[in-house]
């Protein structure tokens, strides 16, 4: 809402107040202003002139020499190439040096040899427009009436009236009474503890004999959708342009001035918050005005001349035959003001907020009328806005206004009664205020203050309870004068919930293993599933699908993240960054079969590194931290040929000691690669965060440290590439029995002495016992189990 | 034989205060057992009484001096060794180091985290709610109704008509009340969705962090305290903060929340547009209504809510000037923080 000052002014004196002032004081009290412009702040040295005399120039055919009386003792000289002035034509005059909007400067010169001191103005060097000063061309100097002969000298800025300023204010949804100039009055006068006049508007009327129901007659059909319907009919109608002064006040608060009759409308919605409409009466089929539900598929044009299919929700202004206004939103192009306009029927009636709202969104047009009308409008307010508007048309001389009015009231409601308790209202906000104190800001908001009884005022909808007064009176006390208190209650304890305080503890590991943290976004294209090879079939295909997402890329919740995490990892390749080793905690989402049910969101752990030194035995290395952290032992990487994400040779699904598969990891597989520009040998890994989460153990018990020293055994063998490191150390382990403390590889060799299809593998075992210093033979014994093992059960001979 | 003696002492003096002298053979060459001291120690049999005593003394003195001179060059030596030694072993300490790499918090994450533990320090608890969430802990149970014009500031992704992804972290405040009696202490981070197109200052998907207070007796100036309390923490000490009426629909009275520029302190400067303030977060009384809907008795029990976006915060505090980058993880961003 733009807020002209000087119109502000017709109701309340702040003229004392700086903007800057009025501004943060408002905001103070609740009406946030975004900001202020000072009109006219670009025009300098710009004065009202009359053309004395005019002669050629003689070095030019299309330069005249003008001498201008601009209020001094001697007139000017100023060259002009206009050719739409004339001797006694009073002009805008930018003196010599003066400023115009844009950034020109003015200066003194010579045009081919004549002396210029100064520059005629058109519209555009003022920054108006035709619609601002109906009566000027657009290529040619303003050429200003009559009216102005007692102005000459006077500056451009007051002459026009363009010396105001206009605040804009963000207005909230609750306070859809504060989109108008009376609204902002009212705070205004309370903001700064001023008198707030507002006059009743009177209308004389032609007391003709003629009265408003020869003319028309209205029914409300539907008086759920529509409370109040007023109307007045304005005769003998002559369309004209509206006087400066309103042209220059709907200019400043941003409206286009039409012509009076419409900007009589537009005037009244801006100064009462109360959209109106204006029928050219001729128009209208028979004499009854009906509003009704529009028929499905019925067609209407609005007044920007789009075409709108309407529906059984959508309430419409109808005469007998069709619909001239779609309710609260916009009028008929059926119906519109035109010059030839000769009667008028002014309509100011209140609608349903949500229907106005429904219509309006369904037909893609919001406009000012609709977006006041969805807030919840006072029905109150339809017969003053009705009565100013004909009070405007009698003072612009615009038509012969009909006596009578037409109000229908069908949905007058009572007024909101509250209780005022000032030390319910004093617990509340941690002050101590005084109920007198309270009574005064109520009043001055009009409210209407009886005893203990507060009676809500009907533009105020939003005040419903003891927290709405409150809010009433601290936004005028002030925020900022609360004294802040530390809550008075028991001690409360602050801390996180195991899975809560696990998550950090892996978020720090990871860290600490050199991994970046990232977040991505969770929803996905549905493509990406391809993209990482899921089957077709594949469970993980079912996705929660956004309706209406912003573009296919980000149109399905994600049920896994590793296309998020292929993406950021192809995209730091891109940047040319030569490794990269990452993580994401991240949330996924698996829809349940019935439609209305949440889905599961769960999270997973996923990890992506590529570059130098990362190859899938260091991913390995973070998941074995990771479990070795979380203290969850025994688990086993099973090879895992068949995830067609992963190559089938090197990955790994990670199986915890009871079964459950805690994740997967391995080199991504080349096909899924290229897809993502990646090259063979980035590596992926997925973890269940909640399987990781059930089989956490937190209990630690320490061991005694080893009072007897160890012995070590070192055995190497050649055996069969496929044979799996993990299996042996299986079969050793058990062959060595309880003696055994650790089993390590500690070489692997390949080449020519081993021959093809073969490794060399070499393993050294640690031998201890708790309770003594192990004897060679005991050793030995143990080391010969294990030899025997491995011949046994897989055919190994120690190489010699 | 007294000159013989001075003249060895000179000898050898001489032989020592030589550059390269070699210590050992001089050692020998006078003190040894065929040394030339020696020999005259040896000689002293053939005086008299009376110069044997002075002769031996005599003796005695070059033979210290002469050690002694030889042990002070050999410490002198050992020293120049060793300097000699240092000099050589000087490596380049301007060389980089080879540690093992370090990790990174997300800026995001290390911004929610610092906010979670000023929390958990004042005696909140974390509670987290579903992403996808029913329209009606995301809207009717806040207080907002179906066409109600607020819903127009919160684009919303919607599944089904009774579905959507949460536009705000507020429905959070519904599931803990329903689930648990006042006192409630809460504070909720995490991902809530607007259909925005992604620029430098919007995203479809953001973060931020709830908080909610219920309990018997609790007053605005409570949450006045409570935030201001938050502000010096996260802020500084020397921050203060500026409450400015404002309306949403699940509180009343609510405000919008200034804090003190901490770049300027509040003189004005670029991050703070001049302004001296620097709008984050959104708070205020929860409303009568949403308590009702939660089955807690307003006449009873009051509480307050607050509401701030983590990215606007981590973008402030880092002065990162556009969001895209805090989605992009390109790792020479996420290294810098």
């Amino acid at each position: 809402m733009n807020l002209s000052r000087n119109w502000l002014a017709d109701f309340v004196d702040v003229s004392d107040i700086e903007n800057k002032a009025y501004c943060d004081r408002m905001t103070d009290t609740g009406s946030k202003v975004e900001g202020f412009e000072v009109l006219g702040d670009d025009i300098e040295n710009v004065v009202v002139g009359r053309i004395t005399t005019i002669t050629p120039h003689e070095n030019s055919d299309h330069l005249q020499i003008c001498m201008l009386n601009v209020g001094g003792a001697e007139d000017i000289q100023i060259v002009t190439g206009a050719q739409n002035v004339f001797p006694g034509a009073i002009v805008p005059v930018a003196l010599a040096p003066s400023k115009l909007p844009g950034g020109v400067v003015i200066k003194a010169g010579k045009l081919r040899g004549v002396a210029s001191n100064g520059m005629l103005c058109s519209i555009g060097e003022l920054n108006l427009t035709t619609h601002d000063m109906p009566d000027a061309i657009e290529d040619g100097i303003l050429i200003l009436d009559e009216s102005f002969t007692d102005k000459i000298g006077m500056d451009i800025r007051e002459a026009l009236m363009l010396n105001d300023s206009v605040v804009e204010f963000e207005i909230t949804s609750n306070r859809p009474d504060c989109l108008s100039v009376i609204g902002l009055a009212r705070e205004t006068a309370v903001s700064f503890d001023r008198a707030l006049n507002i006059p009743t508007p009177v209308v004389k009327g032609v007391n003709d004999g003629d009265t408003v129901t020869n003319h028309i007659t209205v029914a409300i059909d539907e008086p759920a959708l529509c409370p109040r319907y007023t109307a007045r009919v304005v005769k003998n109608v002559k369309i004209a342009p509206s006087p400066l002064w309103l042209r220059m006040r709907l200019r400043a608060s941003g409206v286009r001035p039409i012509n009076n009759i419409v900007d009589i409308t537009n005037y009244v919605m801006l100064e009462y918050g109360q959209p109106m409409h204006a029928f050219d009466y001729a128009c209208l089929d028979g004499s009854e005005i009906r509003v009704r539900r529009a028929a499905a598929g019925e067609q209407f044009m609005s007044l920007d001349d789009q075409p709108h299919t309407l529906d059984e929700s959508m309430l419409v202004i109808a005469d007998q035959n069709k619909a001239v206004a779609l309710a609260g939103v916009m009028g008929g192009a059926n119906s519109e003001i035109t010059e030839k306009t000769a009667t008028v029927v002014f309509e100011s009636a209140n609608f349903m907020g949500a229907s106005v709202r429904v219509t309006a969104k369904k037909q893609g047009m919001r406009t000012e009328s609709s977006a006041r009308f969805e807030k919840g409008l006072d029905p109150e307010n339809t017969l003053p806005a009705i009565q100013r508007a004909c009070e405007l048309v009698e003072l612009l001389g615009a038509g012969d206004v009909v006596d009578g009015i037409i109000d229908l009231y069908p949905g007058k409601a009572e007024p909101t009664v509250l209780p005022l308790e000032p030390e319910k209202i004093n617990r509340f906000l941690g002050v101590n205020l005084e109920g007198e104190y309270m009574a005064k800001v109520l009043r001055d908001l009009a409210f209407d203050v009886q005893g203990d009884r507060v009676i809500v005022p009907s533009f105020r909808a939003d005040v419903v309870s003891m927290a709405d007064i409150a809010e009433e009176i601290i936004r005028i006390y002030g925020y900022n004068a609360i004294e802040s208190t530390a809550i008075f209650a028991g001690i409360s304890q602050g801390m996180r919930t195991p899975s809560q305080a696990y998550e950090v503890e892996l978020h720090d590991a990871l860290v600490g293993m050199g991994l970046y943290q990232i977040e991505t976004f969770s929803f996905i294209s549905p493509k990406f599933y391809d993209r990482i090879g899921l089957p077709a079939d594949s469970a993980l295909r079912r996705s929660v699908v956004i309706s209406n997402p912003l573009g296919e890329d980000t149109s399905v919740m994600r049920t896994t993240a590793l296309p998020s995490m292929l993406e950021v990892l192809a995209r730091n390749k891109n940047f040319a960054n030569e490794s990269a080793a990452l993580y994401e905690m991240a949330t996924v989402y698996l829809p349940h079969e019935a439609e209305n049910e949440l889905p599961d969101e769960c999270k997973q752990l996923t990890l992506g590194m590529y570059g130098a030194g990362a190859d899938f035995y260091t991913l390995k290395g973070v998941c074995e931290n990771l479990l070795s952290l979380s203290r969850i032992a025994g688990a086993r990487y099973v090879a895992c040929g068949d995830n067609p994400t992963f190559h089938p040779g090197r990955c790994a699904k990670i199986v915890l000691a009871d079964g459950a598969e805690a994740g997967i990891l391995g080199e991504v597989h080349p096909t899924v690669a290229a897809t993502y520009g990646l090259d063979s040998g980035t590596l992926i890994a997925a973890l269940d965060f909640a399987v990781l989460f059930a089989h956490r153990s937190v209990e630690v018990e320490y061991k005694p440290l080893p009072k007897f020293p160890a012995s070590t055994r070192d055995f190497s063998f050649v055996c069969e590439e496929a044979l799996e490191v993990g299996h042996i150390e299986d079969v050793m382990a058990k062959a060595g029995g309880k003696l055994v403390e650790d089993i390590r590889l500690f070489d692997i060799y390949r080449g020519p002495q081993v021959g093809e299809g073969k490794k060399s593998v070499s393993m050294r075992v640690t031998l201890r016992a708790a309770d003594r210093t192990l004897t060679v033979e005991e050793c030995d014994k143990a080391a010969g189990k294990i030899v025997a093992a491995l011949d046994r059960e897989l055919g190994l001979k120690l190489r010699g | 034989m007294r000159e013989t003696l001075e003249r060895i002492r000179q000898a050898a003096m001489e032989q020592l205060s030589a550059a390269d002298a070699d210590l050992e053979q001089i050692r020998i060459q006078y003190l040894g057992k065929k040394g030339e001291l020696t020999a005259v120690l040896r000689g002293m049999g053939k005086l008299s009484a009376e110069e044997r005593p002075v002769i031996g003394q005599l003796a005695n003195e070059v033979r210290a001096d002469i050690e002694q001179a030889i042990a002070a060059q050999a410490e002198k030596n050992a020293a120049a060794a060793l300097e000699k030694k240092l000099i050589d072993e000087r490596i380049d300490v301007t060389m980089p180091g080879t540690a093992p790499a370090l990790g990174q918090r997300h800026p995001l994450a290390i911004i929610q985290r610092e906010m979670e533990e000023i929390f958990i320090g004042m005696g909140f608890q974390i509670a987290e709610g579903p992403e996808v969430e029913y329209d009606y802990y995301n809207f009717q149970a806040l207080n907002i109704p179906e066409n109600h014009p607020a819903r127009d500031t919160q684009d919303t992704f919607y599944i089904t008509d009774k579905i959507l992804l949460r536009s705000q972290t507020s429905p959070v405040q519904v599931r803990v009340m329903e689930k648990q009696r006042p006192p409630i202490r809460i504070i909720s981070p995490g991902r809530v969705y607007r259909s925005d197109a992604v620029d430098a200052t919007h995203s479809p998907l953001f973060h931020q962090m709830e908080g909610l207070v219920v309990d018997k007796g609790i007053t605005m100036g409570d949450l006045k305290g409570m935030l201001e309390l938050f502000a010096k923490q996260m802020f500084g000490e020397e921050t203060r903060i500026r409450f400015r009426p404002h309306h949403f629909p699940f509180t009343e009275p609510s405000a919008e929340v200034d804090v003190s520029c901490f770049a300027c302190g509040g003189k004005g400067c670029r991050l703070c547009k001049g302004e001296g303030w620097i709008e984050i977060l959104g708070a205020g009384m929860v409303h009568p209504n949403v308590l009702r809907n939660c089955n807690v008795d307003p006449e009873e029990y009051s509480g307050f809510a607050f509401g701030m976006g983590i990215e606007r915060v981590t973008m402030l505090k880092y002065h990162i000037d556009d969001m895209r980058l805090l989605y992009e993880n390109d790792v020479r961003f996420l290294g810098q923080f």
